[in-house]
């Protein structure tokens, strides 16, 4: 966050990043900046490793035998590279929070949703934990619609709901980024404009790193846009730019439709 | 807020140690499961191999008298083989044609009603301790079938062998209808389309396709038939008796060592370690089986899946 | 072959399948009938509250009611938590390799074993080598191995059925593996893990060849001393170490007598057994339905 740099602030940075599942190379070179409270979205045709790279941010990959990294993602302010050897995946996932594709809130109460993360992070006193879950709720523009229920089951709200729980629930540990891995695929129309607008507000507070398949809804809210194709970074800039004057023949053939 | 420097490192590090502890007392649990299961073949083998030393495998396997307490004992399995192999043919009669033809039923014929009401149902029955189909078999089967033919002496082969037919049939049913549910809708649709009727639908299409589970069911279903012990304790009568009448007393490998197991025997004893030996034969030969079930309902979902 | 002539065959196909399910389920039910017959007037206070004795219409089943409760509490304490933590190792921490398939495949062809070699297993290694004695221990302990597998088993299955998205969301917000398992995979998981040990405990209750190996056969004449008393440490040992007997082997013995007044009780037994097992069983039966059939939702 050096104020005397000319460009914009980055949040994260990744470089010369690849990613391997066993024998099978997923990511390769990928340098990819992320600007500080921006929302960048990766967009490209089904396989072209968009989850992979989102996923290598809060080391998700972890979870699964035979993966491999390359290169390094740089998280600011203190310019630690998270794909280090000896660095523990779990202080990315402390500062880096996610929202799956499919809701997925856990099969207990609205508030026990959200305060798991905070006791996760250490925090047990019930006062503190029911202040914080209110402002995440509120945060996500689900607070008016639960306040009366924070004890029902998780399972038992509306599919958009359990998105914006979701997005609650990892807004509570107040996370220094947020990723994104197509929230609204699932969601109907009107869920979908919700979380757009969610999106849009959320990113003066956080930085975003949004994964889409839906152009126009990149086009509506991310400000730098990634085009990728095979585990590669095709093109990167400004959003608008990269869909009205794109400088690769392969990004331009995405936009208008040749392909993907 | 969450917690940072000093006390993020103290959390992290309480964190990685109880996590560790963890694992090792689960592992400890999985270890335990898997002891169980080597123990067994270990306490077998190593007290048959006593067993083995004093009378030989070949004397063990071909004799034809099984009498280890007499002044002259017999230590040849086959009339314990005979008794067990004539009640698993008998309870396959019976379990086999019935258990079959009801999956059928259930799998394409019936309304779903029935289906959602019957399987459970019959899975309730199924779950009915063998102490107390041993006792129908005694005193309801036997008197039954001496109303019938009055040669069939008290403690006969033939009672036992129905009643653990009628037990394991349950199994065969609920194993059949879920590898007749496993051949694809498709398979069903085609053959109707063109032209067949429901019934050469079925036998001539979809059992043949669901064949390896079908045949899977039957063999495991004889496995457990093998390995049935109160039954026969108590309606097949536990002196050993070669050949394959059904209408005489016999004991068959598990009522024998359900009967001499009871008494106090010394660890040493050939007698003792003859339980052992015919144990080990018993768990060889239901692991045949069973193996044998495996491979086929392994083949049947590689077939459609 | 002229329709009708089509739909008849199916129609007497359909009719042979629901004769042989009417036969079935009229032989297992007979069995159940059969001892209502024979052992319903038997069935009474009386029976239940009495001691053993030569006496047939005297003989009453205490001390197998009392002997099947302590067996089965040692049963349960013994491979309930074992069970599951073997499974949850198995399933969530034991890394995805043919060892681990090898060791689960193992596990349950475990479940196949026929139930008497659980006996000669524990005569060898309880009895004689840790001198257990023919104890309500060890026929706990024999039980518990019988019914190991089971558990582990239907616990694997329950834990597999949880969605993996409940995982990922829970190590996503930095939570480490045992925390994602207790606090989300279990509690998602118990309706079919407490299915799976009802089953397994049932099946526990109404096993009588395991524990022949142990000389169960015995004249028991006392209760145990009971577990609570009144004076510290407030609980007592001892009747870890009793001679017992079970509903099941009650039934045997009493089979067993050549005089022919004991059926009644063996039948008024038989009916206490079945009434519990089918009761139990439905139960379990009913939660794993319901479990599966979730009303709630919107």
């Amino acid at each position: 966050m050096s104020s005397d740099r000319t460009g914009p602030d980055l949040k994260a940075r990744a470089q010369g990043l690849g990613f391997h599942y066993g024998p099978v190379r997923a990511l390769k070179g990928v340098d990819l900046p992320v600007v500080a409270n921006e929302v960048t979205c990766l967009i490209g045709p089904s396989g072209c490793g968009k989850s992979t790279l989102l996923r290598c941010f809060n080391r998700l990959h972890d979870l699964y035998p035979g993966h491999r990294y390359e290169g390094s993602i740089q998280l600011q302010p203190d310019g630690v590279d998270l794909l280090a050897p000896g660095f523990d995946p779990v202080m990315a996932r402390l500062r880096i929070g996610m929202v799956f594709q499919a809701p997925n809130p856990f099969p207990s109460s609205v508030f026990e949703n959200i305060a798991f993360g905070l006791r996760v992070a250490g925090e047990k006193r019930p006062l503190a934990l029911a202040e914080r879950v209110e402002t995440a709720l509120r945060e996500a523009a689900l607070w008016d619609e639960v306040k009366d229920r924070l004890d029902a089951p998780a399972l038992s709200l509306s599919g958009g709901q359990q998105q914006r729980l979701c997005i609650a629930r990892a807004l509570a540990t107040q996370p220094e980024m947020l990723l994104f891995d197509e929230p609204t695929s699932a969601l109907d129309p009107a869920g979908t404009a919700h979380i757009e607008a969610l999106i849009t507000e959320l990113k003066q507070r956080t930085t975003i790193l949004l994964v889409t398949h839906n152009l126009q809804q990149a086009g509506r809210v991310s400000r730098f846009a990634a085009f990728m194709y095979r585990g590669e970074v095709v093109e990167y800039g400004e959003t608008e730019r990269l869909f009205t004057r794109p400088a690769r023949t392969r990004t331009e053939n995405f936009i208008t439709g040749r392909f993907g | 807020m969450r917690p940072q420097g000093q006390a993020l490192e103290r959390l992290l590090a309480a964190r990685r140690l109880r996590e560790r502890a963890v694992e090792a007392v689960l592992w400890a649990c999985a270890a335990s499961a898997l002891a169980v299961t080597l123990g067994i073949v270990w306490v077998l083998v190593s007290n048959a191999w006593g067993f083995f030393g004093e009378v030989g495998v070949v004397e063990f396997l071909a004799g034809t008298r099984w009498a280890p307490f007499f002044m002259q004992p017999g230590y040849g399995v086959l009339p314990l083989l005979t008794a067990t192999a004539t009640v698993t043919v008998i309870a396959l009669c019976v379990a086999v044609p019935l258990g079959t033809a009801t999956a059928i039923y259930l799998a394409e014929f019936a309304p779903a009603r029935v289906r959602d009401t019957a399987k459970p149902v019959l899975e309730l029955l199924s779950g009915l301790p063998t102490v107390l189909f041993g006792y129908f078999a005694l005193l309801v089967v036997t008197p039954a079938l001496q109303a019938v033919w009055p040669g069939i002496a008290t403690f006969n082969l033939l009672a036992p062998g129905l009643v653990i037919g009628v037990m394991v049939s349950p199994m065969i049913i609920s194993l059949a209808e879920e590898a007749l549910s496993a051949v694809p809708d498709g398979l069903r649709e085609a053959a109707m389309a063109m032209g067949a009727s429901r019934r050469t639908t079925v036998l001539r299409v979809l059992l043949p396709a669901a064949l390896p589970g079908v045949s899977a069911a039957w063999v495991l279903a004889a496995s457990r038939v093998a390995g049935e012990t109160m039954v026969v304790a108590i309606a097949g009568g536990q002196t050993p008796r070669l050949g394959f009448d059904p209408t005489e007393a016999a004991a068959t490998i598990t009522a024998y060592i359900a009967r001499v197991a009871l008494g106090d025997l010394p660890p040493d004893s050939t007698g003792y370690q003859g339980l052992f030996a015919a144990g080990l034969l018993l768990f060889v030969l239901t692991l045949g089986l069973n193996i044998a079930g495996l491979v086929f309902r392994r083949r049947l979902l590689r077939r459609w899946s | 072959m002229s329709l009708a002539r089509r739909r008849l065959g199916d129609r007497a196909a359909a009719a042979v399948g629901l004769l042989a399910l009417l036969c079935l389920l009229l032989a297992l039910a007979a069995v159940f009938v059969q001892l209502l017959l024979d052992g319903g007037a038997r069935l009474g206070l009386d029976f239940i509250v009495s001691m053993a004795s030569r006496d047939p219409a005297r003989a009453g089943v205490l001390p197998a009611l009392v002997g099947s409760a302590l067996v089965l509490l040692v049963t349960a304490l013994a491979a309930v938590p074992v069970g599951i933590g073997a499974a949850v190792y198995l399933q969530e921490y034991a890394p995805d390799n043919r060892l681990t398939d090898l060791i689960e495949v193992n596990i349950a062809n475990l479940a196949a074993v026929p139930s008497v070699l659980f006996g000669l297993l524990s005569l060898s290694l309880l009895v004689h080598g840790l001198a257990l004695g023919e104890s309500i221990l060890a026929a706990g302990l024999t039980l518990a191995m019988l019914v190991l597998p089971l558990v582990v088993v239907a616990t694997r299955e329950a834990l597999r059925q949880v969605p993996v998205g409940v995982r990922e969301a829970s190590y996503a917000l930095g939570a480490s593996r045992w925390q994602t398992v207790w606090r989300h995979v279990l509690p998602a998981a118990t309706p079919g893990v407490l299915t799976g040990v009802i089953l397994g405990l049932s099946r526990a209750i109404g096993e009588t060849a395991p524990l022949l190996a142990l000389g169960a056969l015995g004249f028991v004449a006392f209760l145990p001393p009971p577990m609570l008393v009144v004076e510290p440490p407030f609980v007592d040992g001892r009747w870890l170490s009793d001679p017992f007997i079970t509903l099941p082997l009650q039934i045997y013995d009493w089979l067993l007598r050549p005089d022919p007044a004991f059926r009644a009780n063996a039948a008024a037994a038989g009916l206490l057994l079945a009434g519990f097992t089918l009761l139990v069983n439905a139960a379990a039966i009913g939660l794993r339905w319901r479990s599966r059939n979730p009303t709630r939702q919107r």
